[in-house]
């Protein structure tokens, strides 16, 4: 317990809550929106905006803020009409992004360790000036998504109806995937981006089939992440292993146990 | 009783509309005006173009060519004024949201900026549900109900915001014939205060209710009485006639008869309803 004193395992438990929380709300809107694999491209295109901080020696979770906005609008510029090619512009712009982040690293000299920490996280060491630019983030998507939550919850559940009521569908789509931008790039610190899908997934899908209401599944999946993160990270400083893949593995396997629990339960109740 | 019809103001206009998917024409120079207080019915063989032409008329796709007009102005701007209930789709079951939830979506467009609705928008979604016979099920999950009662609930959505012009497509699916007749008088009540127009796929569901005919199979024809005539039949259907003509003793109307007199019993039958 004289470890909760220890100021990186503070910030460390400030920057998984925080992550937790901008993971539970997006994650929830990309589920219903079934663009689990647009918030996947991203996460990894996002990788290109960690190439063009150490090459122009930039710092860094700014300009990946600034580089996933931009593949985010991109993105959304491409896929808001023809929905039914989404998949393939995804593809190519996670590749690109990927490939792009890559060769500046590259082309940046000296060797950089640092680097892995943004493709599987490094919790334990994330420093104090990135909890306050991740508070102003996760506070900017929870104020974002109350003010919109009517318009996105209408355009989730039925775009053309919603279209029909007057809505801003095309506004809107930038808008939450500007959002999904700015939640994944506040889980490349934690877990790393390569592993930002789980967060994003796992807990809203847990409690999609059970939640009221959007606004539930999103608390709920928040409260769920929090605890993955937590429960991940103590057993992780206790095992002494890699902190953002401890974490994913715990949430899978409270995922496992679940879902095995409803299974089970749904088979005696027949 | 004097019928609604008899207001002249157009509440929808198409003018030389032409519509296609990439280069596959859906609709070819449609013309066609629908007067205030008509309740029409649109017909025609699936893959016709009779969703596409709801569509079109709603503002959801751009035909390449043409006017169009919805309650005298282009749809953008008066889509709003409208009710909508798209056709049943499967899919996306698992959303988290009640009944009462979805109605109130149908009041977008017209709801304040504060992120939550307000007391009295609840109270008129919970109107909404009591006419379609749903207050019972307000607080349920969408995916604990059956198609029907989907069905009634995307009825409630689209009549919350007290439309001038309701569009149905396909109401009739998930429905049972009981179920049917009553809807169809549900929507004969409110035609009196609103002009619908609906989609089916099934002539023998042109209930007494129903005051005029389109058929659409690319061209589009109007027909200003519910009697289907062979002719139009052959006109639109042509020999891939997939019409399914059900009689199931209810009083719908099923194809004329070869040579029947014209408006026979149309206007009388109307008027002692």
């Amino acid at each position: 317990m004289e470890l909760l004193h220890l100021p990186f395992i503070q910030n460390a438990i400030c920057a998984g809550i925080l992550a937790a929380i901008a993971c539970g709300v997006m994650g929830s809107l990309v589920v219903v929106n079934r663009s689990v694999f647009m918030a996947g491209g991203i996460a990894h295109a996002a990788y290109g905006g960690v190439g063009v901080a150490f090459y122009f020696a930039l710092p860094a979770l700014p300009c990946i803020v600034a580089f996933s906005l931009f593949i985010a609008f991109i993105m959304a510029a491409l896929t808001y009409k023809r929905r039914g090619r989404m998949d393939t512009i995804i593809g190519v712009l996670w590749a690109v992004g990927m490939a792009l982040g890559i060769i500046l690293v590259d082309l940046t000299p000296g060797y950089n360790v640092d680097l892995m920490s943004f493709l599987f996280g490094s919790i334990l060491a994330v420093p104090h000036s990135d909890i306050h630019l991740m508070m102003a983030l996760v506070g900017l998507i929870a104020f974002l998504v109350t003010c919109f939550y009517k318009d996105l919850l209408s355009v989730s559940y039925d775009r053309e109806f919603s279209q029909v009521r007057g809505v801003k569908v095309v506004p809107l789509h930038f808008l939450l995937l500007g959002l999904v931008a700015l939640a994944v790039v506040m889980t490349i610190r934690v877990v790393g981006l390569i592993l930002v899908m789980a967060l994003f997934t796992i807990a809203p899908y847990l409690v999609e089939k059970y939640a009221g209401s959007l606004a539930m599944m999103m608390v709920w999946s928040s409260i769920l992440n929090i605890f993955f993160v937590l429960s991940g990270l103590f057993i992780s400083c206790r095992f002494d292993l890699t902190s953002g893949a401890t974490i994913i593995l715990t949430a899978a396997l409270f995922f496992i146990v679940f879902e095995s629990g409803a299974w089970l339960l749904r088979k005696l109740s027949i | 009783m004097p019928s609604t019809k008899s207001s002249s103001t157009p509440v929808i206009e198409l003018k030389d509309v032409s519509f296609s998917f990439d280069s596959a024409p859906v609709l070819k120079d449609v013309n066609l005006t629908i007067l205030k207080g008509d309740f029409v019915a649109i017909i025609g063989p699936n893959g016709g173009g009779k969703t596409t032409l709801v569509k079109i008329v709603l503002g959801l796709l751009k035909p390449q060519k043409g006017l169009v007009r919805l309650l005298g102005n282009p749809p953008d701007k008066s889509s709003k004024r409208a009710g909508y209930m798209p056709q049943y789709a499967t899919g996306e079951k698992d959303f988290p949201i009640r009944v009462l939830d979805v109605v109130l979506l149908g009041l977008m467009g017209v709801t304040s900026r504060w992120p939550f609705f307000q007391k009295e928008e609840k109270k008129k979604a919970e109107q909404a549900l009591d006419l379609v016979g749903m207050l019972p099920s307000s607080q349920k999950r969408v995916n604990d109900l059956s198609g029907g009662q989907l069905q009634r609930t995307l009825l409630a959505r689209a009549l919350v915001s007290d439309p001038e012009i309701l569009f149905l497509d396909e109401p009739m699916a998930n429905i049972d014939i009981g179920g049917q007749t009553k809807l169809f008088d549900l929507l004969g009540k409110l035609n009196e205060k609103m002009t619908i127009v609906f989609v089916t796929h099934d002539v023998g569901l042109l209930s007494r209710h129903v005051k005029s005919v389109v058929c659409v199979n690319q061209t589009v024809f109007f027909h200003p009485s519910a009697q289907i005539t062979p002719e139009m039949a052959t006109m639109m259907m042509g020999e891939t006639c997939p019409m399914e003509l059900v009689a199931h003793g209810l009083p719908h109307r099923v194809l004329g008869r070869h040579q029947a007199p014209p408006s026979q019993d149309d206007h009388s039958q109307k008027d002692t309803e």
